[in-house]
């Protein structure tokens, strides 16, 4: 336990002390909230939508979460290179403990961020249509935090460089991210896009928060739990696996 | 203290260490020496349970660390080659970090985390972040870190490279106070051969993954009728450059050295 604690305690300080990466990481949520946001308002209006911003902010709170939780992750590789990561393998701590040490802290971090962004949401004109459902919403930041950290860590446990970190944003984050439902509707979508927008694990995590945010969900927030909880799991062990498979 | 029997560790197409054995005794000071790429750094990380040997047995303390992980780590501290503080915590909280995790009880680790920073000289700049230490801080404290759990042994993967003199004559002097004092079994590699004259009792050539030679610093130049070590070290290895090949890890440590600009 106290393994996992000072884990957790190192990469939260480690996120509070680098303002930079504070604001550089609300930098593109706050783009796609105002860029999209108020851009393609007025033509989502007219297509018979209702209002984009209401639409948008639980898929932006998703992405924020999601993106800081797969950094969170990947940290690893910079911890790999720092030497820093030597010094944990190295103590008398079961792999199983620092892997989940490091999770729950990134995952601490995303839900952070994500709250940051929750409340930018607010200031932006957003509006929950029941608030007593706020703590559903947190449960699905939860979920997806703890899914991408595991995610993230999977990937630096096989990764050894920056070459490698580049290909995995560009082929496979962003597209999770632009084909998770987060940007526009699930509904009237092609067959294939059916099927993909269906095999993306963000796009539960889209829903569920959607559903409970402003009461919209596409697969309905049972299912949502259900597909995020397992998916979770499997990461988590996948994760736990390939990092008790690092050797320096 | 530690044995080691026909240790092997090869990867697809080279041996990095074929069929070493010795063994250090305890509160020993032991020197393995050997140009680049002899196999110096593979043999620590395979008795420090970082890598898994091919073949061979390894004992720490009676301890096989392939089997008994985690008993076999509480005996070690180690001094890697590389850095391996995090330097956006301070000096205090690598310790204290460190000593959470080898589950040194509370009392006992703020009195030794206090003792040790004082004995290296950083006690007064405890509370400042590691990035702002400079190279021969940053190896104090790394060992002061190493020694934190009372380890019986200690591991020093070249911890003088790129010290200046001064910080280099006491970062021994360090060491062998604590080897006399606390008897704490000290296995050390280096470039320097005078440093390896200096403080170790007997020492290890290995070269091309093969111990050439085992002896006292005296045992070796006899045998080699050199008069000092470097000489000995020369004649049993031989003059010849050996290049090392750079791995992935190396070269994204350029990456990150040209990103980061130029260090103060």
């Amino acid at each position: 336990m106290s393994a996992i604690y000072i884990l957790w305690l190192r990469q939260l300080k480690r996120y509070v002390r680098s303002k930079p990466r504070i604001i550089a990481s609300l930098g593109q949520p706050l783009l796609f909230l105002f860029g999209l946001g108020f851009g393609f308002g007025p033509i989502f209006q007219k297509a018979g939508q209702g209002n984009y911003i209401q639409f948008l902010a639980p898929g932006v709170i998703a992405m924020t979460v999601m993106f800081s939780s797969v950094f969170s992750g990947i940290e690893l590789i910079w911890d790999r290179q720092f030497g820093f990561l030597k010094e944990t393998l190295v103590a008398p701590v079961p792999r199983i403990l620092i892997m989940i040490g490091r999770t729950v802290g990134g995952a601490t971090v995303a839900m952070i961020q994500g709250l940051i962004v929750v409340l930018i949401c607010f200031l932006a004109g957003f509006r929950m249509s029941n608030y007593e459902r706020l703590p559903m919403a947190i449960l699905f930041m939860v979920l997806v935090a703890v899914m991408f950290t595991a995610f993230g860590t999977a990937l630096a446990s096989v990764l050894s460089d920056f070459q490698g970190f580049q290909l995995v944003m560009n082929f496979l984050i962003m597209p999770i991210f632009f084909l998770s439902g987060a940007l526009f509707p699930l509904t009237n979508l092609p067959t294939a896009m059916v099927i993909i927008t269906g095999a993306d694990p963000l796009s539960y995590g889209v829903d569920g928060l959607r559903g409970s945010l402003i009461g919209l969900s596409h697969f309905g927030m049972s299912l949502d739990v259900m597909v995020l909880t397992v998916i979770a799991a499997v990461l988590l062990s996948v994760g736990s696996y390939l990092f008790s498979k690092i050797q320096l | 203290m530690i044995r080691v029997r026909n240790l092997v560790k090869t990867y697809k197409d080279l041996i990095a260490v074929n069929d070493i054995s010795f063994d250090v005794e305890e509160a020993e000071i032991f020197a393995f020496l050997g140009p680049n790429g002899a196999g110096k750094t593979t043999t620590i990380k395979m008795l420090t349970t970082l890598l898994k040997p091919t073949s061979g047995e390894v004992e720490l303390d009676g301890l096989n660390p392939a089997v008994h992980h985690n008993e076999a780590r509480k005996r070690f501290g180690i001094v890697f080659q590389d850095p391996s503080l995090d330097e956006e915590l301070t000096a205090y909280e690598n310790m204290d970090f460190h000593g959470v995790l080898y589950k040194v009880p509370r009392k006992v680790r703020l009195e030794r985390i206090e003792q040790l920073l004082k004995l290296f000289e950083l006690w007064d700049r405890r509370n400042d972040p590691v990035k702002q230490f400079s190279g021969g801080m940053r190896r104090r404290l790394e060992i002061a870190r190493g020694l934190l759990h009372t380890p019986k042994i200690i591991f020093l993967d070249e911890p003088t490279l790129g010290l200046d003199p001064q910080t280099r004559n006491q970062l021994w002097t360090h060491v062998k106070k604590l080897n006399e004092e606390e008897r704490v079994t000290v296995f050390l590699t280096t470039h320097y051969m005078e440093e390896a004259e200096r403080v170790a009792h007997r020492i290890a050539i290995i070269d091309h993954g093969k111990i050439v030679a085992q002896g006292t610093p005296q045992q070796l130049k006899e045998q080699t009728n050199s008069e000092t070590l470097e000489q000995a070290f020369l004649a049993l290895t031989g003059s010849a450059i050996r290049d090392e090949s750079v791995g992935s890890i190396d070269q994204m440590r350029n990456v990150a050295k040209m990103f980061r600009g130029p260090r103060k």
